[in-house]
């Protein structure tokens, strides 16, 4: 079966600044991706990429077989911002049976969705009215409730409590399990051994694109804070031979 | 455009406004308030000679259109504000909503709000102050509710040049004030100088004040209050069609 997320060069700019540098990779499907990368390396900007609402300078992003952003994947495709997008004067269900309803599904589904992030309790609670977690999880929610094939999620458990955490990202692994694609960010390196598969970003350009297993290997240790280190390291080390190698450096 | 998806944005809007029970009570009792100022104003003026409408009549009914107009284009303006500040708006973008099933769906929930909205008025000034028009209350509910979804229309396209709440209040002295000045209410259309009337001429609002004194003046609606009529649907069709064109799936 052909890959969930497939990209070639994408090159992104904001401005005049370059946000993204060429990336090239290919995300399975059925797999949790974890996109890893300090603040500012351009995580978001890919997610936007992948889910079609960024404008791309170069390259192309393919999304389940269609051109990110295609009609089609409208209702193929979830995604969570990293604000939480939903709207604060409605009820934490409300907001779910309106998404829901966008993606043709009943109440049952979006009570589900409500249940399956824990918010259960608090379903009849103005979105205004939770905390900023709480707020992420009803925007979870809304992002799960249409049963996508691909899952975006900007950053989805930043502020969770480590029990809900857990909780989170086993259902992650489950939807996998059910042929889902998760495609998640994180600056926590403690959520990269969790992932299936690891992106390294930063500042622009990918520096692993592996398993866990498989990055350790590559750098030689055990810890993948410290693996990551290296790859770093180890990446900036070639940039300036070749820097060198091209004579004048820009 | 898909109803059920229309329908269901359209809930979703009028139940983001139930929830706002201050906001509520605002919109349907402040126009009634500022009726109420308007008869006692005018209530010691000399009856305008040779059965002529009394200056209150001329200047309610007037108003019934107005208070729509510019409170469904400030209420627009912020709602629509905040789905592009908070995110909503492009998350909406990714999924099977359609661009004219959001613009639609605001054009409905605040076109019945504003119809809410110019009845208790309506209400108030016939029953409580004796407004006297020829035609029936219901033409001019009509025409208010009307000028609420041209209201909403603007707003809707307005919003895409506002990046805070500071800017979007801003726009309603540029985009409503004008209309409000020549619409000929405060100086007759006929007797402007010529360059006025011919803004006055370009400015929607102008004819909905028209189709409005046509339901004073004449028992039966006239075919000057279904052009004016049309004008004025027109003229929202138009700000709708611009504010789709400002509603983009990819940004930068």
């Amino acid at each position: 079966m052909e890959d969930a997320i497939v990209l070639r060069d994408l090159v992104v700019d904001r401005g005049r600044r370059r946000v993204l540098h060429g990336i090239s990779c290919a995300v399975p499907r059925g797999v949790v991706a974890g996109l890893l990368g300090p603040s500012g390396s351009g995580k978001t900007t890919l997610m936007r990429a992948v889910v079609g609402v960024q404008v791309v300078a170069g390259g192309t992003a393919t999304v389940l077989g269609r051109p990110a952003g295609s009609a089609d994947l409208r209702r193929r495709v979830g995604y969570l911002t990293q604000a939480p997008s939903v709207y604060a004067d409605l009820t934490v269900r409300e907001n779910a049976r309106y998404f829901a309803a966008l993606h043709g599904r009943g109440r049952a589904d979006a009570d589900r969705a409500v249940a399956d992030v824990g918010l259960g309790a608090a379903a009849g609670q103005l979105v205004g009215t939770l905390s900023g977690g709480q707020r992420s999880r009803a925007s979870l929610a809304c992002a799960l409730v249409g049963e996508p094939e691909l899952i975006v999620l900007d950053e989805p458990t930043v502020g969770q409590d480590p029990v809900l955490r857990a909780e989170l990202w086993s259902r992650f692994h489950e939807l996998a399990a059910a042929g889902v694609t998760l495609l998640v960010s994180s600056h926590v390196m403690d959520e990269a051994a969790r992932c299936d598969r690891l992106l390294l970003i930063r500042e622009g350009r990918l520096i692993a694109d592996d398993t866990p297993d498989a990055v350790r290997a590559a750098a030689g240790v055990a810890d993948l804070d410290e693996a990551f280190l290296r790859l770093i390291r180890a990446n900036e080390a070639s940039a300036a031979v070749a820097a060198g190698a091209g004579g004048e450096s820009s | 455009m898909n109803p059920r998806i229309l329908a269901v944005t359209t809930g979703r809007i009028l139940r983001q406004l139930r929830h706002d029970r201050r906001t509520v009570a605002l919109l349907l009792v402040v126009p009634a308030l500022l009726l109420t100022l308007v008869y006692y104003m005018y209530a010691d003026q000399p009856a305008p000679p040779g059965g002529a409408p009394s200056t209150f009549d001329r200047i309610a009914l007037v108003m019934l259109g107005f208070f729509p107009f510019i409170v469904m284009f400030l209420v627009t303006s912020i709602a629509m504000l905040r789905e592009r500040t908070t995110g909503t708006l492009e998350r909406l973008l990714t999924t099977p909503l359609a661009k004219a099933d959001l613009l639609f769906g605001y054009g409905i929930a605040f076109g019945l709000a504003g119809a809410a909205q110019a009845a208790v008025a309506a209400a108030v000034a016939y029953w409580l102050f004796d407004l006297e028009t020829a035609g029936g209350s219901g033409l001019v509910i009509m025409i208010a509710a009307l000028n609420a979804v041209l209201a909403v229309a603007l707003g809707l396209f307005c919003s895409a040049f506002a990046r805070t709440e500071f800017q979007a209040v801003q726009f309603m002295p540029v985009v409503v004030a004008p209309q409000l000045l020549l619409c000929g209410l405060f100086v007759p259309r006929d007797e402007m100088a010529g360059w006025l009337q011919a803004i006055s001429d370009v400015l929607p609002l102008s004819y909905a004040v028209e189709a409005l004194q046509e339901v004073g003046a004449h028992a039966e609606p006239t075919g000057t209050m279904w052009r004016d009529v049309a004008v004025v649907a027109g003229a929202a069709v138009l700000a709708l069609v611009l504010a789709a064109a400002t509603l983009r799936r990819r940004s930068g």
